[in-house]
């Protein structure tokens, strides 16, 4: 999609440090270590440039210069040069920032708790190994001297939620952390300087330990998940080219045009706009928006979307509805109304916390009212034992329990080619129990594919192919891809002339050559020979006998088995689509679906779904168009596939790649794993408690006691996390083909079509 | 007690000066680009 060149990136430019600017542009294309040092080469080649780095990761480029010597578009102009395409970066980055920043902090301070961890451990070894009086007295305030500035640097993440808590009068998971962490460095502080023989330094700080890695893995999961969001945001932003009076065209940001004004849309690109036709003709694919799979001829007066895709001819649109007001922005609004239902949804870590809490602050208090009062007013003796019971039920394996498989999780989708955006989404998908697919691109491939005849005549196919070069419409494609395969060279044609909405002419060794629909080669009225579910294009060769080809929008090759199997995993599979019914139940007969509904709106689809949620349905929806966006969201869970529009990538929690649809069964399987190792680990969690809190509560949780039980258990449940990665064996066997190998096929197709 | 109050020092200046390492590396942008660093290794024109 052209689209840089249109925007003016002066306006994305901040002022930086010592009077320089600051530019940052994203740059989807960088992908090896020759597009790094081209960029940066080019850019650094500038005499007011002051750096320029490229960040590989987020595929950017961050460049500063002296502002008084360049303009940003000037070395946008220079990355272009290159053969580069450049999206603006959005504005408002502060969350990204935000989330960076908070990354850090937590792996710093994952990285002090650690270290203080492992030396204070090494002391507490000796200590309880039976240091004499000196030594351990010694190796007491070398614990504190590291512990407490240790526990006041790494705490804080802690510290800061429970008072933000506290403030609004709730409780969190962080209350007992944070309390149990103090209280035991005060205590084991007054101990050391007491000269008394326990302290739990050890403890407070490994228990950080324990819940930073915890943290730091949740906070990786949703950044991820926020930075995917971000990158197709930013793909988005548009121009469109303005017809002014005089007839020069003037690129104008979306936001800026207004009913009435003209704009123009040259072939091959997106429609910015909704109006009317006021000059030109084209084929429209509106596949996006309808899930139709047939490109529509257009011509003067007739009504045209934005996000639609003109193919073949040049267009003059009178605006109709200005910016915020076309059809896709209600389906955008439409989405964004079902995300905030859906964030209603409570993740099965945050049940568990609200039942843990108070729990563990009712068990603490009730063991310090009951020692006091078993030891006649021994305070000393009953905080104690309350301080050892907090520390003892503190949630490291709890903490642990669910960021571990979630993570773990995240892996084993990564390698085969599937793309979570957040830990939330695999809860949910776990717990689906019904699936609704849309056809086009989803079910399909999305474009159409020749269907070969018994007997191919390569004449006809040279001839069709050398006519077809010369046009964008997917049947065209179809046909070079077809004959590029076979190694059959297009024949040379000659004045070959496009007439959009419905065909081709030109001339083969002074023979007038045809290629379009029936109407166009035979003059005949529009009478279809083809099935219902096929199209047809016909070739005419001076007089001979008009030749056809037939297409169709070909299966994925494992839809039927996919389907299938969701079937006998008692999940119900429907067919919802917005293309012509007997097409969508000519798909639904071959895949063996009985529930398929056609042809339904955007609306529609996304009420189906809202209803089969309010009646207690857990629905999957599987989709990729525009027109499936509000369904995908209002789904309990939803997939779509790499291909998809980017509204239905944005609105979808799983993206998989390549054109295979098994991903949909390996989500399925990992969800349903890591929801049962979520499970046990909280049972694990649970019965380590059931054995700790009666010995902590009797006063046996001696230092060592509390060092040992904590790490066993949270040691425990990672390694059980770990299991998911051994037992992706049946996953792997159903797909049998990494995402490297999913992924090739689809690109060879695109490249040679 | 003389080695102990000359060895434990040392250990705990040994793990501060790695610990010291790691947080230099990640406040300087170490790994901010990880898979940049990868691909630059193959640049030999690098200033």
């Amino acid at each position: 999609m052209p689209q840089s060149g249109e925007v003016d990136f002066a306006d994305l430019a901040r002022p930086g440090p010592g009077g320089a600017m600051q530019l940052e542009l994203m740059v989807p294309e960088i992908h090896c270590a020759g597009c790094i040092a081209r960029i940066e080469s080019t850019l650094r080649a500038h005499p007011a440039v002051t750096a320029a780095r490229v960040n590989m990761s987020s595929k950017r480029v961050t460049l500063s210069w002296l502002a008084d010597q360049a303009t940003a578009n000037e070395f946008a102009a220079r990355i272009e040069a290159l053969g580069f395409s450049i999206q603006p970066v959005e504005a408002g980055g502060s969350s990204e920032d935000h989330d960076k920043a908070r990354g850090r902090e937590l792996l710093s301070a994952m990285a002090i708790a650690g270290f203080a961890a492992g030396n204070i451990m090494l002391l507490s070894v000796s200590v309880w190994s039976g240091a004499p009086d000196a030594t351990r007295a010694l190796f007491h305030w070398l614990s504190a001297l590291i512990a407490i500035p240790a526990v006041a640097y790494a705490g804080r993440p802690f510290f800061r939620s429970a008072w933000a808590a506290l403030k609004a009068r709730s409780l969190n998971m962080d209350m007992p952390i944070s309390l149990a962490v103090v209280l035991a460095c005060g205590m084991s502080f007054y101990e050391t300087a007491r000269g008394g023989q326990h302290t739990y330094f050890d403890a407070a700080v490994m228990l950080l330990f324990f819940l930073l890695v915890g943290r730091y893995l949740d906070h990786q999961m949703r950044a991820r998940a926020h930075s995917a969001l971000s990158q197709l945001k930013s793909l988005t932003a548009k121009s469109a080219l303005v017809v002014q009076p005089g007839g020069t065209r003037l690129n104008t940001p979306i936001a800026d045009i207004t009913t009435g004004m003209t704009v123009f849309v040259g072939p091959d690109t997106q429609v910015p706009v909704d109006g009317v036709i006021l000059s030109g003709s084209s084929d429209i694919d509106v596949s996006a928006m309808t899930g139709e799979s047939i490109p529509q001829p257009v011509f003067e007066g007739a009504t045209v979307h934005e996000g639609t895709i003109n193919l073949t001819g040049e267009l003059d649109i009178q605006v109709s509805a200005s910016y915020g007001d076309t059809l896709l922005a209600s389906i955008v609004a439409m989405m964004e109304q079902a995300e905030t239902t859906k964030a209603r949804y409570v993740r099965l870590a945050d049940i568990a916390a609200r039942i843990y809490a108070p729990m563990v602050h009712g068990i603490a208090a009730l063991t310090f009212f009951g020692w006091l009062w078993a030891s006649n007013g021994d305070w000393h003796l009953a905080l104690v034992t309350a301080i050892a019971v907090l520390i003892i039920t503190c949630p490291c394996a709890l903490g642990l329990a669910v960021p571990v498989v979630q993570t773990v999780a995240t892996g084993v989708l990564f390698r085969n080619g599937i793309l979570l955006k957040d830990g939330a989404a695999l809860e949910r998908l776990a717990q689906v129990d019904t699936v609704v697919f849309d056809k086009t691109g989803t079910l399909t491939l999305g474009r159409p594919q020749l269907v070969p005849p018994a007997v191919m005549d390569i004449d006809q196919l040279a001839i069709a192919a050398g006519l077809a070069l010369h046009s964008n419409h997917p049947l065209s494609r179809a046909i070079t891809a077809l004959a590029a395969q076979r190694n059959i060279p297009a024949a040379p044609i000659d004045e070959v002339v496009e007439q959009p909405g419905a065909g081709l002419h030109g001339s083969y060794r002074n023979t007038p050559v045809r290629l379009g629909s029936r109407t166009w080669c035979t003059s005949e009225p529009a009478k279809c020979h083809a099935p219902p579910h096929q199209l047809e294009i016909c070739l005419k060769v001076g007089n001979a006998k008009v030749h056809t080809f037939r297409f169709e929008d070909e299966l994925r090759s494992d839809a039927k088995d996919v389907v299938a199997d969701l079937q006998r995993r008692n999940l119900p599979v429907a067919l919802v689509s917005g293309d012509r019914p007997h097409a969508v139940a000519h798909v639904a007969r071959t895949l063996g679906i009985a529930n398929h509904l056609a042809p339904w709106s955007t609306e529609a689809k996304a009420s189906y779904v809202t209803g089969l949620n309010n009646s207690g349905r857990k629905v999957l929806m599987v989709g990729d168009g525009l027109n499936d966006a509000p369904a995908l969201a209002s789904a309990h869970a939803s997939m779509a596939p790499s291909s998809a529009t980017d509204a239905g990538r944005t609105a979808a929690d799983l993206v998989f790649l390549g054109d295979r649809l098994t991903p949909i069964l390996i989500a399925h399987d990992v969800a349903k794993r890591a929801r049962r190792l979520v499970m046990q680990n909280f049972s694990l969690a649970l019965g380590y408690n059931l054995i700790a809190v009666p010995l902590a509560v009797c006063g046996y949780a001696s230092p060592l006691v509390a060092a040992v039980a904590m790490s066993s258990s949270s040691l425990l449940v990672t390694a059980n996390a770990l299991r998911l990665r051994l037992h992706a064996g049946p996953a792997g066997k159903l797909s049998n083909t990494g995402p490297a190998a999913a992924v090739a096929p689809h690109d060879t197709s695109r490249s040679a079509a | 007690m003389t080695n102990l109050l000359l060895l434990v020092p040392i250990a705990l200046l040994l793990g501060a000066i790695g610990l010291a390492a790691f947080i230099w590396a990640l406040r300087s942008g170490q790994f901010e680009d990880l898979d940049g660093a990868a691909m630059r290794i193959l640049n030999d024109d690098e200033d």
